[in-house]
């Protein structure tokens, strides 16, 4: 009875907070609203036996992601009021057809349940009698070796881009060039002049 | 209504996609809204796996939920970086001048 308890507040909790995601005025309201909506979507997974994917729900989505978002939203000074026009012109065709699609998705989904389709023979069939991050570990590192090195692969180029995208070097700053002085000599760095007594240099 | 079955999961998960599809007609100008749209569409998608996983006994539905939880978190590194690039260089992030640059 719990579970059934749980499982109402957390997939509430989670619907309304992703429409307010969209809905809300300012976007940093939006951002929090998907935090919340993370949350409850990882207390979702644990209900569903998945502890090791919650865990990480919680940890890239709420601690990286949402707080990236959360930076550029505060960096950017941008007039959202401006943004959101046209917000009430897409409204009454985006509802209708937001309908139309989660009642079929829904229906399918249900028709699907209720036709009792026998399962295939999984891919990887949950092992008995250990704990969902061993069972998830021993299959990530062994049977998805080459997909988790490609996963990394994918990060390494979006950290890359993202790095070349956003850096700049600005042309009024001074920056220290080591080999230029560490290549310094006597011939560059001191010149000899000749000064009259009593006129000094005149610059 | 008592005893949650694999059903109740998928309805969520397709409410949170058509939520996410909502977010991404109405916010048409705002691209951090649509961003965050995107981040909807692959959480729901990632309800399902995870749901199917439990339910069908079968863990390579968690490993595949992990690797969409990757390609988010780069896709919005790169979203964000992008937006940022075009902050700097038009000062306003609508994206109806995105079709600026059109041959």
């Amino acid at each position: 009875m719990l579970q059934v308890i749980t499982f109402w507040i957390l997939a509430s909790v989670t619907v309304l907070s992703a429409f307010f995601v969209v809905a809300a005025r300012n976007p940093v309201r939006s951002v929090l609203w998907l935090i919340l909506a993370f949350f409850s979507a990882a207390g979702l997974f644990v209900l569903l036996g998945a502890e090791f994917l919650a865990m990480l729900l919680i940890v890239v989505y709420v601690g990286a992601v949402a707080v990236l978002f959360l930076f550029v939203v505060m960096m950017l000074d941008v007039d959202f009021t401006e943004l959101k026009q046209g917000f009430l012109s897409y409204l009454p065709f985006g509802a209708l057809v937001s309908i139309v699609l989660a009642t079929e998705l829904i229906i399918v989904g249900n028709a699907w349940t209720e036709a009792n389709v026998v399962a295939p023979a999984g891919a990887s069939a949950t092992p008995e009698g250990v704990s969902n991050v061993e069972a998830l570990g021993m299959l990530l590192y062994d049977d998805y070796a080459y997909f988790f090195q490609a996963a990394g692969l994918v990060l390494l180029v979006a950290m890359i881009g993202a790095i070349v995208l956003t850096l700049r070097h600005k042309p009024h700053i001074k920056r220290q060039n080591i080999a230029e002085q560490v290549g310094r000599d006597r011939k560059t760095a001191v010149t000899m002049q000749d000064v009259k007594s009593g006129e000094g240099l005149g610059e | 209504m008592t005893e949650i079955g694999l059903s109740h999961y998928l309805a969520v998960a397709a409410i949170l996609f058509t939520i996410g599809v909502f977010g991404i007609f109405v916010n048409r100008k705002n691209v951090i809204i649509l961003l965050m749209s995107v981040e909807l569409l692959l959480l729901a998608v990632n309800i399902n796996l995870v749901a199917f996983s439990s339910y069908l006994g079968d863990l390579a539905g968690q490993v595949f939920a992990m690797f969409v939880l990757t390609v988010a978190a780069a896709e919005a590194a790169v979203g964000l970086a992008i937006l940022v690039v075009y902050f700097r260089n038009r000062g306003n992030i609508s994206v109806e001048d995105v079709n600026l640059m059109k041959g």
